[in-house]
């Protein structure tokens, strides 16, 4: 090949490359023009007392949005997370009022939630469901009428001291679920990035007959990233009791939509296979900081979840735009090979 | 010589379809065997039998003079046969090297369960930018993923992939389908590279021109049974094809 065309080759593909950049690095640019926009219409926004606010309520999605990332990239969704939030807070306020432990609370909460998640995950794997949406509806449903049984509808006070510093403690103004949303984090991004069983999981996502002729197991790759969605469900059920010092049945409601959202606003495919812990905790913090810049701006609070329906299609009508540039830059790497 | 691998009365029914009749084929290292027969002449199934996918209802199979039982597909990949399929089985989501090494990871330490070990990825880099190296295959832009990747260049990471790991025999399912001329041709050059290094290779094609170049056997398969065996050349064309299609007719 010429030089010529060597230069040619170059001009025609990095401008498609710079975009694709841009749109990989959207969902963080997004956020950071809504700190810089949230700044200049609220002096109160960038105070380190409201930054931790904002840490504090976004801690919840954000520790579920990571579980719920992990089953979106095998193209899977987790409709229950919410609910098993809930169940998880009423059975460790349970365990709690019968043996006032912290480690034994803490570990009830987490066991709940990994049960549950083992329930998605084998119903779903085992039961040769059609897809996941089925099973996890199921316990969606089945999982908050457990909580509401087992506590009498009634929220159960008292958490032992250690879920009560994990969820509403804090170092000065940073707020202790801070931390444990990062240690989650941490973990995942290890898992997702340098691990083997995470490099499966992209695979499954990817292409589950490849992975299955690679002699990946498939299986036990889809069940586990249910059970680890339980687990990150459990997480937030400390966060969220020990906040209020409180087991409740209506703990989580909705969350398991607001999860979905902060992990498609940070830019992760529904057709599995693509998206990162950094961008889920982008699309989480996202949310956080529409909810309380408008609380801030005193919006009208109706106007919130318009607004976040709103933000929910531009994401993702920017992964569209930006499918559409890689078989652009495909075609054209294809024209000159 | 012994055959790399051999077939011999190889039989499968599907319920009432007998898909395999008794087939004997025998490919040897160093050697390119092509596989011709029009759709439904049990092509894929018997190379399905072979990568582990179907076990064969009777018949035997044997490496090296050996005979084996291929359980599953990872039991003929620990044999050292590989097949690239026509839809390639790779991974768009990933990278060359995430594709190279799907499912045997290099990664340690070796106490850990497999799943939990760390991924060694600037060894498994390396070790695959020297295998494209040694195949001539050129990637453009070796941190892409393989879904931004054209069809020729898909190709070549799968059929480099299977040269890779199989240590014997690499089966290849119309490895020149979808591609244009240049394209074809980079497939079918290294195609004979790997014959050059050693390896047992089968081609299923219906591309003719292609079989008569590369293809040191030609097997003919029609209605699960094998019909002719020959070395395929410009001159007996017409007589490979009426035997494909039944010269009868």
């Amino acid at each position: 090949m010429t030089a010529e065309a060597g230069a040619m080759r170059r001009l025609g593909s990095d401008p498609l490359r710079l975009a694709l950049l841009a749109i990989r690095l959207g969902p963080a640019l997004i956020l950071l023009l809504l700190v810089v926009i949230m700044s200049m219409l609220s002096p109160a926004f960038l105070t380190m007392l409201n930054v931790g606010n904002v840490l504090a309520q976004t801690a919840v999605i954000a520790v579920l949005a990571i579980g719920q990332l992990l089953v979106i990239l095998t193209r899977g969704i987790d409709l229950s997370v919410g609910s098993t939030l809930a169940l998880a807070s009423v059975t460790g306020a349970l365990v709690y009022s019968a043996a006032p432990s912290g480690p034994v609370v803490v570990l009830a909460m987490l066991a709940t939630g990994m049960a549950v998640g083992a329930i998605n995950g084998m119903g779903y794997v085992l039961g040769r469901l059609p897809h996941p949406f089925i099973i996890t509806l199921a316990t969606l449903s089945a999982g908050r009428g457990l909580a509401l049984w087992l506590s009498g509808g009634q929220p159960q006070q008292g958490m032992p001291e250690v879920v009560q510093v994990m969820g509403g403690g804090s170092a000065g103004w940073l707020p202790y679920s801070a931390f444990l949303v990062a240690a989650v984090a941490l973990a995942v991004v290890l898992l997702t990035t340098r691990m083997v069983w995470g490099r499966w999981i992209y695979a499954v996502g990817g292409n589950p007959e490849g992975a299955r002729r690679t002699a990946i197991p498939v299986d036990r790759v889809v069940i586990s990233v249910y059970v680890l969605s339980g687990l990150a469900a459990g997480i937030a059920a400390i966060v969220t009791s020990g906040r209020l010092n409180a087991g409740s049945p209506t703990f989580g409601d909705l969350a398991e939509l607001d999860s979905i959202a902060a992990v498609v606003i940070g830019g992760a495919s529904f057709l599995g296979g693509r998206g990162s812990v950094g961008n889920a905790l982008v699309g989480a913090l996202m949310i956080g900081i529409i909810r309380n810049g408008m609380n801030l701006l005193d919006v009208n609070a109706f106007l919130q979840p318009i607004v976040i329906g709103v933000v929910i299609v531009l994401a993702v009508e920017s992964d569209v735009v930006r499918g559409r540039l890689e078989s652009r830059f495909r075609t054209a790497q294809a024209a000159r090979s | 010589m012994t055959p790399a691998l051999a077939v011999r009365g190889a039989t499968k029914r599907f319920g009432a379809v007998l898909a395999l009749d008794g087939v004997d084929l025998a490919v040897f290292p160093g050697e390119v065997l092509a596989l011709l027969g029009d759709n439904g002449a049990g092509k894929s199934t018997l190379i399905k039998c072979i990568s582990g996918v179907h076990r064969l209802d009777s018949g035997s199979i044997e490496m090296g003079g050996v005979a084996v039982t291929m359980g599953s597909p990872a039991a003929a990949r620990a044999l050292g046969i590989e097949t690239v399929y026509q839809d390639l089985a790779l991974f768009d989501n990933l990278d060359p090297v995430a594709n190279f090494y799907a499912g045997r990871e290099i990664a340690g330490p070796r106490w850990l369960p497999r799943g939990l070990r760390l991924l060694r990825r600037r060894d498994m880099s390396r070790a695959t930018g020297e295998l494209l190296t040694r195949l001539q295959v050129g990637i453009a832009d070796p941190h892409a993923t393989v879904g931004l990747m054209s069809g020729g260049q898909r190709q070549a990471i799968a059929v480099a992939r299977a040269a890779a790991f199989a240590s014997k025999v690499v089966i290849l399912d119309e490895p020149t389908a979808a591609l244009g001329l240049r394209e074809s041709r980079r497939v079918l050059d290294l195609i004979l590279r790997l014959r050059e290094e050693g390896h047992a290779v089968i081609v299923i094609s219906h591309a003719m021109d292609h079989v008569i170049e590369i293809a040191d056997r030609a097997a003919v398969l029609r209605r699960g049974r094998k019909v002719g065996e020959m070395r395929p050349t410009p001159d007996n064309r017409q007589a490979i094809v009426s035997l494909i299609v039944g010269g009868d007719s």
